[in-house]
């Protein structure tokens, strides 16, 4: 199992490094922003351009740029207007509270909702509950979160005023209106999480309530109830769980539209501000954040499989 | 008896059946193909099929709909901006819809009148339906008063009214011959402050905005309208033939005994009191607005804009699966029959490219190659880059599942070539779940695309005049005046993205009845 984990660990660095790569030589063979003329900056961003070595061949660049992430954690400084300067790695930072809080809170109201709607309706299959459930779950799924941002701000935020338009600016992360003004963000990131977790755990749960086993435990003498939540559930939970771990990685990457819809100062309004601004050390570093976060959440979940449980330990013989 | 059966003469074997009548009777059914087969099945699944007629329905709405709109998506109007649906021979019906209707909320009884009036003049009624009082205590001067408020719809359309414009002699001629020709009146006459006014003093008058709706006499500069015996507003025209700008030999409002002067001369050109909605018919040849869906914060008509970006998304996602599927289909096939080494690279080279989020891909390829090769090219080089590797990761484990099996090995044993057992034997039998996975692919590309278009970082606006994500990120900024720019566009994509994956999730459950029921 430790070996498995090291083996996936190692491969996923490589992955890593290779698209860390890939992406650098494309970034770096775009030209260059220009400067504003006579800027305080100007000749400080030209020192340093000339540091990090633009005329030198690109692997060379890349050479630099590597040495200096694991010296110094130097992913260079801001080459656009509005952070003109700012240490990219320090701005990154600043930005990571809204979408964390934003994301966590979403999981943690989502998850319980998902797996009891999915319980539900794997337990009551083929009624009208099944049907009503697993219908708002495809609805839930395949129209687009912006849809859904948009219903919730034109009803609760417009028309009822129950919550304000945007997210509250400042930095009090924790509190009270605060968190009133995350709400709609929440709760438009919360209907694809419920819908993912609700169908996932449907589809296991009623597989698991036919296999053979559940036969066996039923004709041992437990009760229906008994025989699901001593064996069915503990099958289930071997996707459920590993979907789990997976969407707390995930929490970090935020979702560019939702933040831009309600103004969250969050890492996904950076993303879009670096792209639309150009800004490539500020570009560069999201999108190695951005695979870096894929690429975990992706190992997590397999070797999460194989610690829970022992069948499916892929690879270990190896 | 003795039986020596192995040593038998030549002679004695005879053909058993050569020349004899075979008693079993020919099957009268036609055979059953596999996709007969699941055509049956799917037809079987009442949402898919309806799924599969409102995708129709969508499609032939997105040919159809810039073809009968009246406008392009480049026609753009700079008056009616964020206006809601409306359609002229819909609303005289009255029945509520497609009138053009917006609320305004917070009238008191003199801005009620002065809408009746713009009604009562132009013939356009403004003034559609009461939903609301609201009462109100208050002191004023220390005496309690009450003081009603209303919350009305009106059509937003005729809410305009009259404007007072300034034109030339030539187009003041043009437009009366129109008003001859058409009968519609688009030119009303100019109004005297001194009789709609007539006890406020100089000083008074100052500080009046004037309103060129105000046609009728009114007792303060509050615009208080002043009532005859019969109720009716009092007409407040200029009747003194010495101010007239220019001849007028046209249709005159009712009740003007041909006295009434219909424009005030300006050095060199005359000012007149123009209903806005008539003169718009005025300037397209007597057509009168017609938005099904309201228009957007530029003055387009949303009707036409989705038919155009729908268009261009369902061309382009089909485009973007089939080009997914060849590829994907082709690499997962090669690795799935070779297996071994050369599919561990392959793997491996797809497991890199999967790694990178789409978004970088996305942009990466718009930095690079849209002025190259164009924003429509390098947006769909970043779909193939990285969509092919699902469908080639699904033919891959089709693959495994066939290439042991019993008629494989035959087909080897009498000489099969690698690509005749690739492609004769083993990809039909995956074609099915193939297709269904290209069917639930379009739903995804067009999402993406979407989500693209809206963030705006690619814009297709230039090229194709508007996409369905661009239409939503400006619904979104006017959702407060015009909720109906969003909800449209809103709702065909939601409509058409549900479509697809009933249809899809039908189709699947039809080519691979094993699975039904299951979602994933």
């Amino acid at each position: 199992m430790v070996k498995y984990a090291i083996q996936r660990t190692a491969l996923m660095l490589f992955t890593l490094f290779i698209i860390t790569l890939m992406c650098f030589v494309l970034i770096r063979m775009l030209p260059l922003a220009p400067l504003p003329i006579g800027d305080p900056h100007t000749p400080v961003i030209e020192a340093r351009r000339e540091a990090l070595g633009y005329n030198k061949p690109y692997l060379v660049q890349f050479g630099i740029f590597l040495r200096n992430i694991f010296t110094k954690w130097d992913w260079g400084i801001c080459e656009s207007a509005k952070y003109y300067g700012k240490d990219v790695a320090a701005l990154f930072a600043s930005k990571m509270p809204p979408t964390v809080l934003i994301n966590l809170y979403s999981i943690i109201f989502s998850i319980p909702i998902g797996i009891a709607l999915g319980i539900f309706a794997a337990l009551k299959k083929n009624t009208w509950i099944d049907y009503t459930i697993s219908t708002l779950v495809m609805v839930c799924i395949s129209v687009p979160s912006f849809v859904y941002a948009f219903l919730i701000q034109l009803l609760f935020c417009h028309k009822i005023q129950l919550f304000p338009l945007v997210m509250k600016g400042g930095t009090d992360w924790f509190s009270w209106p605060m968190f009133v003004s995350m709400i709609p963000a929440v709760l438009s990131l919360a209907f694809g999480t419920i819908a993912g977790f609700t169908r996932t755990t449907r589809a296991e749960l009623t597989e698991v309530l036919t296999s053979e086993f559940m036969l066996l435990a039923r004709t041992k003498g437990l009760t229906k109830r008994q025989a699901t939540v001593r064996h069915a559930f503990k099958n289930c939970m071997v996707v459920v769980l590993p979907a789990i771990f997976g969407s707390f990685i995930g929490i970090l990457s935020g979702s560019l539209i939702i933040e831009k819809i309600f103004s969250v100062p969050g890492i996904g309004e950076l993303y879009l501000y670096s792209i639309n601004a150009l800004d490539y050390p500020l570009f560069m570093l999201l999108t190695v954040f951005y695979t870096a976060i894929g690429l975990v959440a992706g190992i997590v979940v397999d070797i999460s499989y194989g610690f829970i449980d022992p069948r499916i330990r892929m690879g270990s013989k190896k | 008896m003795e039986n020596n059966y192995t040593h038998i003469p030549q002679e004695k074997f005879a053909f058993a059946q050569k020349d004899a009548v075979i008693h079993d009777t020919k099957f009268d059914t036609k055979a059953r193909g596999y996709f007969a087969d699941a055509l049956i099945r799917f037809k079987k699944n009442k949402s898919s099929v309806a799924a599969a007629y409102i995708i129709l329905f969508l499609v032939i709405f997105s040919i159809v709909s810039p073809i009968i709109s009246p406008y392009s998506v480049y026609d753009k109007d700079n008056v009616f901006i964020n206006h809601p649906p409306f359609n002229p021979t819909v609303a005289e019906w009255n029945i509520g819809i497609l009138d053009g209707a917006v609320t305004r909320d917070s009238l008191n009884e003199v801005a009620i009148a002065r809408l009746k009036a713009i009604g009562e003049e132009t013939g356009l009624e403004v003034y559609l339906r009461n939903i609301g009082v609201d009462e109100t205590e208050m002191l004023i001067r220390g005496k309690k008063t009450i003081r009603k408020t209303y919350k009305v719809e009106v059509n937003k359309y005729y809410e305009q009214g009259i404007i007072e414009k300034t034109i030339s002699y030539e187009e003041f001629e043009k437009i009366q011959a129109w008003q001859n020709e058409s009968g519609v009146q688009v030119i009303f006459p100019a109004i005297d402050l001194d009789k709609v006014y007539p006890d406020a003093t100089a000083e008074d008058l100052r500080y009046v905005s004037l309103d060129p709706n105000i046609w009728y006499q009114c007792s303060d500069t509050k615009n208080t309208p002043v009532y005859d015996a019969d109720g009716n507003f009092i007409p407040a025209y200029v009747t003194d033939a010495s101010k007239a700008g220019a001849e007028y030999n046209s249709i005159r409002i009712k009740g003007d005994d041909g006295s009434y002067v219909y424009s005030i001369g300006k050095s060199g050109s005359v000012s007149v009191r123009i209903c806005y909605y008539n003169y718009y018919r005025y300037l397209k040849n007597g057509e009168q607005p017609n938005y099904f869906f309201g228009t957007d914060q530029y003055g387009r008509d949303l009707f036409c804009a989705i038919g155009v970006g729908a268009r261009f998304s369902l061309v382009f996602a089909v485009l973007v699966s089939a080009i997914n599927l060849t590829i994907g289909a082709v690499y997962g096939s090669i690795q799935g029959y070779y297996g071994g080494m050369i599919d561990m690279i392959l793997d491996r080279i797809s497991d890199i490219l999967s790694g990178v989020p789409f978004t970088v891909v996305a942009i990466l390829f718009k930095l690079h190659l849209a002025e190259k090769v164009g924003v429509v090219a390098s947006f769909l080089f970043a779909f193939v880059m990285t969509g092919w590797i699902g469908m080639a990761a699904l033919t891959r484990k089709q693959f495994y599942r066939f290439k042991g099996q019993e008629y494989i090995l035959a087909a080897k044993t009498l000489g099969a070539s690698d690509k005749r057992l690739m492609f004769k034997h083993i990809f039909p039998n995956s074609l099915g779940t193939i297709i269904t996975s290209c069917v639930l692919v379009i739903p995804g590309v067009i999402n993406s695309e979407t989500s693209l278009t809206y963030l705006g970082i690619i814009n297709l606006s230039e090229l194709f005049g508007t996409s369905i994500g661009e239409l939503m990120s400006l619904g979104q900024e006017t959702m407060k005046d015009a909720p109906h720019a969003m909800l449209f566009p809103a709702l065909f994509i939601s409509l058409l993205l549900i479509s697809f994956n009933l249809f899809g999730n039908g189709l699947r459950d039809a080519f691979n009845p094993s699975t039904r029921g299951v979602d994933d």
